[in-house]
């Protein structure tokens, strides 16, 4: 295999799963938006929607409004937002196209159609009443997406690089979402009674679907102790940091072995997961939340830059 | 005559970068000039691939394996040669002579240079020929900073200045623009005046008569004893010793030492 | 859903139509499809239709359309009813173009060489030695079994019964197969009773052919079985679809010039396993580009160094850098010189008559007849800079005459020909439209051709252009067993 086409796998994976991750992004943004806060008016979160999805920065600098409006057109269908649903639905799919033959068809036919329906979407035809079903689209195509690539991919080289993107893309956006509302979850909230926060702890789980998955799991009302720790250190939810590292390293075991290489990002695979198989919230919370989310990130980020040094697509 | 050669090119670039480089740096044997003995170093060692161009041209292709910042060639060796008065006599080429009438991009030719051809027809092709090479030689003055190395003959020939390498460009674009096959030469030649005129061009034309022969317009003469043929092509880029790409890394530098000296050991042997 | 009366181009031009003769009988091979077409309905046409342009869109087969910003890839339309030929007519044409090809080849092998055919004056030498698709590089070499043109395309019309004419010999990079490859698939899928009630002769080995083809053109030196990959230019190019197809069908990798290094005397590409070697480069970039240390310097597409390993022997190139000399529009014209003086046999496939407005006497018949005549640019494609006589307008012929009187060597001009039509499904019917036919041939240890090719059909009623680009469209052909 072309260590280019690794690169396409890799990436294309990594932007359908960032075009969900978006999609869910703003759902939860328009969502809080709709729901009045104590002053009589309704909460914004438009910000921390955008710091989230890793893109504030690019869209303070195109100078837009931080309104539903705008973020949501920002975020949905901007060009130059290479993190917009748009840019990354034709980043996966240009991607995809590069690496057809490597794709069975399922995959291609679920990426390619989903690319032709989605480009021929009129922006402005799209209403505030059709958002959300729009949103649910995207989602449900990611999940085919991903379903026709469980289903039908040998497994091979091929889908260790796709699985890869996707876990590396799905870690870096659930490290950034706890990020952005790391002091929410500090123990000192707890302490003080926050149920305050109740609205800021749902809208985390919201944020990576997990909600129901939450009080499936515990039964309980929501604790920042509890939410911190369901996100990063529980092996049993599929958005969880920890789940993530647990997918990766295999993947990365996989690509040593059938390649003979592939040394370095073996390592940095193996030891994330080994680090956050032992990790417990206490020892976390001592050493700073937000540090932890930080070095995590950069452990995450390293990886795949191993893994492309590893097989010439650096 | 038998003269000695060092030829090294230095490149530096900033930052590592993957370089490439086809070098035409071998003499061939003819009957002006017989190699005596003739090496090409390249970095890294080793031998490079070669293989034969249409021109007859030895070519060797240079290639680093990852990424360097200094890349230095050298070509050295003796070479004997005699006095044929610039005929080159037969040697081993697959290129139609029909070629050599090609347009280029550095040896295209406009009313002026066709003007300037046709005030040198003459009766016969040989005389046609020494006619340009005489005429150049008096209407374009020797000037190293008048032009650069992608300077076309057309250009040169308006502001009447250059170096060999405009005089050869001018020169082929007359005789061309006069159906008469013409390509350019690079070489070396052994002056009184040191190094730096040392590393030449010069182009050469077919003649009926005598086959290819060689006009030197920059010094308004035909290669002398002093003259070695290194590669032709239909132009300096074509015929450039070194033609080489690098892949990343930013600005260079480039450090060209030539030294063309008579050879003590002949004088020795013939003593 | 076949009406005889509404059978017709919609204008005066007689035309020779492969299904109905002038009485409306159907011709012997068509006599099958025609009694099958005369039964489908309208909406059972249109169900199909739908489905087969659901299918194609769903592959992905797709075109670029350039300076079409906005909807870059299009579907070509793909037209239903197949066309039909018949074995004899295909035995005749195989042979005709496989002589054509084998002495375009002797003709690229000899203008690289010793120019034999100039030297006796059956062509001047400035048409060869200074024409830009000549490439002096390539004098002097030989490749691999001395082929050079190992993959060609050759468009041919018809205009009569037994009227086969060459228009154009493709020897560069031809593009189209994937289509003839696809468009069978889609019709064995919508209409197998047609096939089983039709003995048509399979089209499908041709990547397998491919195959063998290449491989029988490995460097001298390569040991053991040899690597072979395409070289696509990338992902936006308006061939795409049909580099990544192949290189699939073929099972070998699909590469972009950032892939390729040279080092050690060899083509490598970075694979995840670090590198690996190549032996034999399908490229699907033109000869400008493939090298920007010898020619384009500032190509991004292509590979510095590749033509010197070319020519020393370590790579093969499919096909050869400087086989555009020999489909240059005006070398065409010598084109039957070529063959007689290669094979020393009359051209079995005849040349359209052309006329080359760089020799005085025939611009002088040109520009006095440009109402009748078509008008190309010699180093032109894709049906773009053309003028079709009887189509243009005053305007456009005064245009284009002072464009002749400017750079004659620039354009040849042919007569107007009354292409042969094929039944299409015409919206609301079946209409005759005007149609071409573009065989694939491969050219190794021996000569290919895939019984069939591609037929392109100007879809537009009346309309003589059937490029792609122009509002062309395919169809499936079928080439009958005895």
């Amino acid at each position: 295999m072309l260590g280019r086409s690794a690169s396409s796998l890799f990436w294309m994976a990594r932007y359908m799963e960032r075009a969900e991750n978006i999609a869910r992004l703003i759902q939860v943004g328009h969502r809080i938006s709709l729901t009045p806060d104590s002053t009589g008016g309704y909460r914004e979160d438009w910000k921390s929607t955008l710091a989230s999805a890793g893109c504030l920065a690019a869209f303070e600098a195109g100078g837009g409004k931080l309104a539903a409006a705008e973020v949501q057109h920002f975020m949905l269908f901007d060009r130059d937002n290479p993190s917009s649903i748009r840019a990354s639905l034709e980043t996966a799919r240009n991607n995809g196209r590069a690496v057809r033959t490597a794709l069975t068809r399922e995959m291609w036919e679920a990426m390619n159609s989903t690319w032709n329906e989605f480009s021929a979407i009129d922006p402005a035809g799209v209403g505030p009443g059709a958002m959300a079903e729009l949103l649910d689209w995207v989602r449900q195509r990611s999940a085919q997406f991903r379903g026709a690539m469980l289903g039908s991919l040998l497994r091979d080289e091929g889908f260790h690089f796709c699985q890869l993107g996707t876990f590396a893309e799905r870690a870096d956006n659930t490290a950034r979402i706890l990020d952005v509302k790391y002091n929410v979850l500090l123990p000192a909230n707890a302490a003080l009674g926050g149920e305050r926060n109740q609205h800021q702890w749902d809208t985390i789980l919201r944020s990576v679907s997990a909600v129901g998955a939450y009080r499936y799991f515990y039964r309980d009302q929501l604790r920042p102790r509890q939410v911190a720790e369901f996100l990063m250190l529980r092996p049993e939810m599929p958005r969880s940091l920890r789940f993530c590292s647990d997918f990766m390293a295999p993947a990365l075991a996989s690509l040593a072995a059938m390649t003979g290489g592939g040394a370095s990002s073996f390592a940095l695979g193996e030891a994330l997961a080994a680090d956050m198989r032992a990790a417990d919230l206490d020892t976390i919370m001592r050493g700073g939340l937000h540090e932890f989310l930080g070095d995590f990130l950069a452990r995450n980020a390293a990886i795949a830059l191993a893994a492309a040094s590893d097989y010439h697509f650096d | 005559m038998r003269i000695a050669i060092t030829h090294s090119t230095t490149y530096r670039s900033e930052g590592a970068a993957r370089a490439i480089q086809a070098l035409r740096l071998t003499p061939p044997s003819g009957q002006s000039q017989t190699v005596v003995s003739w090496q090409v170093r390249v970095p890294g060692g080793g031998t490079p691939m070669r293989y034969t161009d249409a021109f007859g041209n030895l070519v060797e292709l240079a290639a680093s394996n990852g990424p360097v910042t200094d890349v230095r060639i050298v070509a050295e060796g003796v070479v004997d040669t005699v006095d044929t008065a610039g005929v080159v006599g037969p040697g081993w080429e697959a290129m139609a002579p029909d070629v050599c009438l090609r347009r280029t991009k550095l040896t295209e030719s406009d009313d002026a240079i066709r003007a300037f051809g046709e005030s040198c027809r003459r009766d016969d092709t040989l005389s046609t020929l020494h006619a340009i090479l005489d005429e150049l030689h008096e209407l374009v003055a020797y000037d190293t900073s008048a032009t650069t190395s992608d300077t076309t003959a057309k250009a040169a020939f308006a502001s009447r200045r250059g170096v060999c390498q405009d005089h050869a460009h001018i020169f082929i674009a007359a005789a061309r623009s006069l159906s008469i096959p013409a390509r350019y030469v690079t070489g070396y030649m052994l002056t009184d005046g040191g190094e730096s005129v040392a590393h030449h061009a010069w182009a050469e034309a077919l003649t009926v008569e005598l086959g290819w022969v060689g006009f030197d317009a920059a010094n308004g003469q035909c290669p002398t004893e002093r003259y070695v043929r290194l590669a032709i092509g239909l132009d300096a880029l074509e015929a450039a010793p070194i033609r080489g790409i690098r892949l990343g890394g930013a600005a260079e530098s480039l450090h060209v030492g030539v030294s063309v000296q008579e050879s003590q050991s002949q004088s020795q042997s013939q003593a | 859903m076949l009406k005889k009366q509404a059978y017709s181009t919609g204008n005066d031009t007689v035309c020779f139509d492969e299904m109905l003769r002038s009485d409306f009988s159907a011709r012997d091979c068509y006599r099958t499809l025609y009694d099958w077409l005369q039964r489908q309905t309208q909406s059972g046409i249109r169900t199909k239709q739908a489905e087969a342009d659901a299918i194609f869109r769903r592959m992905g087969i797709t075109f670029a359309v350039y300076g079409a910003a906005e909807a870059n890839e299009r579907l070509i339309p793909f037209d239903l009813i197949p066309r039909v030929i018949s074995a004899a007519e295909w035995r005749f044409l195989e042979r005709g173009i496989e002589q054509r090809v084998r002495a375009l080849n002797a003709f690229l092998h000899d203008i690289y060489h010793r120019q034999e055919i100039v030297r006796a004056g059956l062509i001047p030498s400035a048409m060869v030695n200074g024409n830009s698709a000549f490439l002096p590089q390539m004098m002097g070499f030989d490749p691999p079994r001395g082929v050079y043109s190992h993959i060609i395309g050759t468009d041919i019309v018809r205009t009569a019964e037994d009227g086969f004419f060459v228009l154009e010999d493709n020897l560069r990079t031809p593009s189209g197969v994937s289509y003839m490859l696809e468009n069978r698939e889609t019709m064995m899928h919508l209409f197998p009773e047609l096939f089983a009630a039709h003995r048509v002769a399979p089209v499908e080995r041709y990547p397998e052919l491919l195959r063998q083809t290449l491989e029988s053109v490995a460097p001298s030196g390569c040991d053991g079985e040899p690597t072979i990959a395409v070289l696509t230019p990338g992902i936006f190019n308006s061939a795409y679809f049909e580099h990544a197809f192949l290189a699939d069908q073929m099972g070998v990798e699909l590469v972009q010039g950032s892939d390729l290094v040279v080092e050690d005397g060899a083509l490598w590409m970075r694979t995840i396993r670090g590198r690996a070697r190549v032996d034999v480069l399908y490229r699907r970039i033109d000869d400008a580009f493939i090298d920007p240390l010898n020619f384009r310097p500032d190509s991004l597409l292509g590979v510095p160094g590749l033509f010197d390993l070319y020519r020393a022997g370590r790579v093969t190139l499919v096909n050869a850098p400087g086989t555009g000399i020999a489909d240059d529009k005006a070398v065409y014209a010598y084109v039957p010189a070529i063959v007689e003086f290669y094979t020393g046999e009359k051209p079995i496939l005849k040349n359209v008559a052309t006329w080359r407005c760089a020799i005085d006497e025939e611009r002088a018949h040109v520009l006095a007849h440009l109402e009748e005549l078509v008008v190309k640019e010699v180093h032109g494609s894709g049906g773009y800079g053309m003028l079709i006589g009887p189509r243009s307008t005053r305007q456009q012929r005064a245009d284009f005459a002072e464009r002749i009187r400017a750079n004659p060597g620039n354009y040849i001009a042919q007569p107007t020909l009354a292409l042969s039509t094929c039944p299409a499904f015409a919206g609301s019917g079946v209409g005759p439209r005007h149609v071409d036919l573009r065989p694939f041939v491969l050219v190794g240890d021996r000569v290919r051709v895939v019984p069939g090719g591609l037929t392109r059909v100007a879809l537009k009623k009346g309309s003589l252009v059937v490029n792609s680009s122009q509002g062309g469209g395919t169809k499936d052909t079928w080439v009958l067993e005895d």
